[in-house]
């Protein structure tokens, strides 16, 4: 298994700042470090990359980075490090930013310069300095650079805080692009939900210089004894295939396991892979399939937990079909309701989804 | 109005000393200012103190010091054979290390300004791209702290032409071996060459100007460079 993860194990005081953190994921595909501001997010990720030294180890896909005996400085780590203020050589122009941790060995690079350059549509900045550049062109150009020099782990820390929205959703798509076309882990720090369930395969979910818990994205998100899943705005992230496309009424539908969703969507193409993300406020559930409903998503379900909430509500884990072993799902209902209704776990219901998002797409079956 | 002949003398000789002792002390200066930004040790103030001494402290203290450890019984004589001389006192290269000293925080200061004021982060973001500590060096904080080595340079190099006191003290004041600027107009003075004094210090007015004025075009593009 730790030949191709990432595994860290920090532990000790950096200035008055405690961190005993563990953790271990796959590398590949985005694994995201979501937690408050303050709980400990930058300072590992700078343990890892070697700005900071803790005590601990660190060994990427079987490398050993840090142990009890070695310390290999960051220089000489495979890595990417996109700060949260773009941190470009204001002496130097884009291109030789870009150029400034490029191999100089000609042998073919995994990534090339003009693919970088056309992925993050810096073509026409390439001689500009960086002085004359805006905060998102900036950032851009920094996560050019950092993927320019070939590293096998990719950090980002915060690359979108220091920006405005417009500017964030100018990024994001890049960023999605950047998942989908190259294989590299990324290890990507954020306090914002949203951007997590837009980008994130894996979590690792971080509170007060520790690690509450390291996972899939959508295991997380289903554990009703972790803070995520009774958080105001608690949500599922479903990776989905579409199976169907009604052009005439701007319909497609999207099959998840034990399930299927049907909603209003772009023309998609038929075996595309999108990531669908159902907030637990917009599911109810009925014990009777209702026959006369503008909700068009009905889905077959069992209640598998629950948990009670201190607002007179109730947070319910499901599962997709009539076993219960497809997609999990979160429905929150009043207490009253769920009283009335007599439910309880192991039951089967109808969960009715008032409302489905499309996030981004996915990435093809690897 | 005749001038004597000798009076580009000491004009070469303190252009010569001012130049020598400029790229001594950017030679020295710079590790020490980068020394003194990135050591977390405590101590590391106190040699900055150090550094600084000169700036409060009377130059014929400096000089007088310098003149026992230069002179013939101090660890200057024991060098001074290394070129079959007996002393480094009231020799040229007596004058460098001393000129050296005394500048030394006119050089270290607005190097070490120029390196605090471009943070950690530069050299962090090179670290990342797998510059070694050498090449970040040379290839990010060099350039990005390069304002503070003109200002350093140019400091470095006025205040030596300037000085008088410490190379009184340690050069003495002989003429195309020691007598500098400073010293000469004093010479000049004493022995009523008005004329040769006046036009000596019109000169330095004229040098000083350039300098102060060739300081704030440096700052004004400093600012401007960083906003």
């Amino acid at each position: 298994m730790s030949s191709d993860t990432v595994k860290v194990d920090f532990h000790g005081l950096l200035g008055r700042f405690e961190l005993n953190a563990q953790f271990e994921v796959p590398a590949r595909g985005v694994t995201a470090l979501f937690g408050p501001s303050g709980c400990g997010k930058t300072t590992m990720i700078r343990c890892i990359a070697g700005l900071n030294h803790m005590n601990g180890s660190c060994s990427v896909t079987g490398d050993v980075w840090q142990d009890d005996r070695h310390f290999r400085p960051a220089h000489r780590r495979p890595i990417g490090y996109v700060f949260q203020e773009a941190n470009l050589f204001p002496h130097l122009s884009v291109r030789r930013n870009l150029m400034y941790g490029h191999p100089r060995t000609s042998e073919p690079s995994a990534i090339g310069f003009g693919e970088v350059v056309t992925l993050l549509g810096i073509e026409k900045l390439l001689e500009r300095s960086p002085r004359h550049l805006s905060g998102g062109e900036r950032q851009r150009v920094a996560i050019g650079r950092a993927l320019l020099s070939q590293p096998k782990l990719l950090l980002m820390d915060e690359p979108l805080s220091a920006l405005d929205q417009t500017t964030k959703d100018e990024i994001l798509p890049y960023l999605e692009r950047l998942h989908e076309t190259l294989k590299l882990p990324i290890l990507y720090i954020s306090h914002d939900m949203a951007e997590v369930e837009r980008l994130a395969d894996q979590l690792v979910l971080m509170r007060a210089g520790r690690v509450l818990a390291a996972g899939a994205l959508r295991d997380l998100q289903a554990d009703l004894s972790l803070p995520l899943a009774l958080s105001r705005d608690a949500a599922i992230s479903l990776d989905a295939t579409v199976i169907a496309q009604d052009a005439a009424d701007g319909m497609a539908t999207l099959e998840v396991s034990g399930g299927s969703f049907l909603l209003p969507a772009e023309p998609l193409r038929i075996g595309d892979r999108r990531r669908l993300r159902v907030e637990a406020d917009d599911v109810s559930l009925a014990r009777e399939r209702p026959s006369k409903s503008t909700i068009v998503n009905v889905l077959p379900a069992r209640i598998l937990s629950i948990r009670s909430q201190s607002d007179h509500r109730v947070t319910a884990l499901l599962g997709l079909g009539s076993d219960g072993t497809g997609a999990k799902l979160l429905s929150r209902v009043t207490e009253r309701s769920w009283k009335e209704l007599a439910l309880e776990p192991g039951l089967d219901v109808f969960a009715q989804v008032k409302g489905v998002a499309l996030v981004r797409r996915e990435e093809p079956a690897a | 109005m005749t001038l004597s002949a000798d009076i580009w003398q000491p004009i070469r000789l303190t252009l010569e000393l001012a130049a020598t002792t400029t790229v001594i002390l950017l030679i020295v200066g710079t590790p020490i200012s980068w020394w003194l930004v990135r050591s977390r040790r405590w101590w590391k103030e106190a040699i900055a103190a150090l550094v600084a001494i000169p700036l409060v402290l009377p130059p014929t203290v400096l000089g007088f010091y310098l003149l026992v450890a230069l002179g013939p019984s101090g660890p200057g004589g024991l060098l001074a054979p290394l070129w079959g001389a007996r002393t480094l006192a009231f020799t040229f290269p007596g004058l460098v290390i001393g000129s050296v000293l005394f500048s030394m925080p006119f050089v270290v200061q607005p190097i070490r300004n120029a390196f605090e004021a471009m943070g950690e982060r530069p050299m962090e973001a090179a670290a990342t791209l797998r510059a070694s500590p050498w090449r970040a060096f040379w290839t990010v904080a060099v350039p990005l702290a390069s304002p503070g080595f003109l200002t350093g340079a140019i400091l470095g190099f006025a205040h030596t032409v300037g000085e008088f006191g410490v190379v009184l003290m340690i050069g003495g004041n002989i003429p195309g071996k020691t007598q500098v600027l400073s010293v000469a107009i004093y010479d000049y003075v004493e022995n009523s060459q008005w004329t040769e004094a006046s036009v000596l210090a019109l000169g330095m007015v004229a040098f000083a100007f350039c300098v102060i004025l060739a300081m704030m075009l440096i700052e004004k593009k400093m600012v401007r460079a960083a906003s």
